[in-house]
């Protein structure tokens, strides 16, 4: 969803009735387009979606399509699509860490002013995305949208010498990974705690990335992935083109605090260790402190990909036949920006009857304008100018898509 | 630079796809989302980097094209470039972005050419505008004459 946002905001007598975030995504019409396409077509036509997480929309669909047709992969070659996940996570943390979030808590307008004072910050913020597209270009095919990825595995799996030679380069960004903890761990963080409910993808033998067993969520059990849509409820508002998603009728969170807060346990010793160190503690729902959970579990991407590569096997074939027959399956996966969810329903013909994909923004939405409600409720006395740079600085705290721009918000305060 | 798949923004994709006929020796040719931290690893330290790109104008004359030769260094700084028209691409850092993080990691080429390309139309679809299409000819020999020069 990538778009241009805006935010509309209604006083009466001091006191903000309304915080409508619209999101001025044209409607792109991506569920109905996939009807009638054949059933090998989504993960390539649904990478589209985001040049940012593409890996995300390619495995959610992959992980939905399979389940239809009653196919589970494994092995080798789930290994090397947790693989090609991670490059995706590390690309696109070190984006939205170095590129996006830092220059806010440092007060710099954005990263060019970072790297004027800071270079070598910024080199380091560099390396690390470099690294993580070094996974998408050689795993993937290319760093944007890529091209390696087919329901049942991969296209062509790489041989052991040229993942020996990624993993050259990936040790120095281990490195850089932790050193972005400690940094970002010294930052000045507002107290702030959102009630909201957190959902994640979960797996019992993981921290959850390229799939998954069941949806756990903070305030109830967990959930079955085919019972996603029982629980988390998409509508049309009116004020945005973008959906807004309810979990049993209530706003909730998904992305780097739920995935913390519901599956820390299970990050590896290394990025625990770091998380104490950051003392974030057993749960996270501070949304400024996002920016420490990206940084650790870029740390653990980093790490998971290195004992990935340690222990591969090339996959021979690389990929499973998947014969396509009458049903419906249900994907989910851990997007850079939370849980991602895709429905298909297959026809006997191989043709995709129906589909539905939940994105994380949409999932986000209402926490989103919430945390907007309550920091505008907070600060009337701003001038509109200062006020829409701290909305701005709020909304990269959840890094919706549209906070790919630095200055994107539109502000408009509706005084009566 | 640009998207394929948003008509005349496909103008830079489109410029590739004609120089990979020609097998041009000593060029490397990439099609690039825009993304600064990508596109500064792409001409980090090259003699000559040549980027294309699509832009809107107001008013317009789609299909007319514009050569900048970008002054890189500090001394030489064109506070022009920040006034330029903005790409047409969706995401809002671009060119002079890349530009200037580029300068403060010391990752500049040597030379900096823009060809900027007045879009009619960056909706959704493949097709480049008939204005923009039959400019791509000409565009093409130009960067050829480019590549030609800088050898020279």
């Amino acid at each position: 969803m990538e778009g241009e946002g805006a935010l509309h905001v209604t006083v009466r007598d001091g006191v903000v009735e309304r915080a409508d975030l619209q999101i001025y995504e044209p409607p792109r019409f991506f569920e109905a387009l996939l009807r009638g396409r054949g059933y090998t077509e989504p993960p390539d036509i649904t990478a589209r979606i985001c040049g940012i997480c593409p890996v995300a929309y390619q495995t959610s669909a992959c992980n939905a399509i399979e389940d239809a047709c009653g196919i589970q992969v494994g092995g080798a070659i789930r290994e090397l699509r947790r693989l090609l996940y991670c490059g995706e996570w590390i690309s696109s943390h070190a984006l939205h860490i170095y590129l996006l979030h830092a220059p806010d808590f440092l007060g710099y307008p954005d990263v060019i002013a970072l790297a004027t004072d800071h270079r070598d910050i910024v080199e380091r913020g560099l390396l690390l995305k470099k690294a993580g597209n070094a996974i998408l270009e050689l795993v993937g095919g290319r760093a944007i949208h890529p091209i390696n990825v087919r329901v049942g595995g991969f296209y062509s799996a790489p041989g052991r010498a040229r993942l020996d030679r990624l993993a050259e380069q990936l040790r120095p960004a281990l490195d850089a990974a932790i050193a972005t903890v400690h940094w970002v761990a010294g930052f000045d963080f507002p107290d702030l705690e959102l009630e909201h409910e957190l959902l994640a993808v979960h797996d019992p033998a993981r921290y959850a990335i390229e799939s998954g067993t069941s949806v756990r969520r903070s305030a109830g059990p967990n959930f079955a992935v085919d019972a996603f849509s029982n629980h988390v409820v998409e509508e049309h508002v009116p004020h945005s083109t973008a959906l807004h998603a309810g979990l049993d009728g209530g706003r909730y969170l998904t992305g780097p605090l739920a995935r913390y807060t519901l599956n820390h346990e299970q990050l590896s010793p290394l990025a625990s260790g770091l998380a104490a160190d950051a003392e974030l503690g057993e749960m996270c729902r501070n949304p400024f402190l996002s920016i420490v959970v990206r940084a650790i579990e870029t740390v653990y991407a980093v790490e998971e990909a290195l004992r990935l590569i340690e222990e591969y096997q090339p996959p021979e074939p690389s990929y499973v036949a998947v014969p396509a027959r009458d049903g419906v399956g249900h994907g989910v996966s851990e997007a850079p920006r939370g849980l991602l969810y895709h429905r298909y329903g297959i026809g006997s013909d191989g043709l995709v009857r129906s589909a539905t994909i939940v994105p994380p923004t949409a999932q986000n939405q209402a926490a989103i304008e919430d945390d907007l409600r309550r920091i505008v409720s907070a600060n009337l006395h701003l001038d509109d100018e200062a006020l829409a740079g701290l909305c701005e600085r709020t909304i990269r705290n959840y890094d919706p898509c549209i906070s790919c721009s630095t200055h994107f918000l539109d502000l408009t305060v509706e005084r009566r | 630079m640009g998207n394929e798949y948003r008509r005349d923004d496909g103008i830079g994709p489109a410029l590739v796809a004609a120089l990979e006929d020609r097998r041009l020796p000593g060029v490397t040719l990439l099609v690039s989302d825009g993304e600064p931290a990508r596109l500064i690893d792409d001409w980090a330290g090259v003699p000559l980097a040549i980027v294309v790109d699509a832009v809107l104008c107001e008013p317009s004359a789609p299909g007319e094209f514009y050569r900048t030769d970008v002054p890189i260094h500090e001394h030489q700084h064109d506070p022009g470039l920040e006034r330029r028209p903005h790409s047409a691409g969706s995401h809002s850092l671009g060119i002079p972005d890349a530009l200037r993080l580029a300068r403060a990691v010391d990752r500049l080429p040597h030379r900096l050419v823009v060809y900027a390309v007045e879009a009619a139309d960056v909706t959704f679809g493949t097709d480049l505008s008939a204005p923009v299409a039959a400019a791509l000819p000409r565009l093409v020999d130009a960067v050829v004459t480019e590549l030609s020069r800088s050898r020279e």
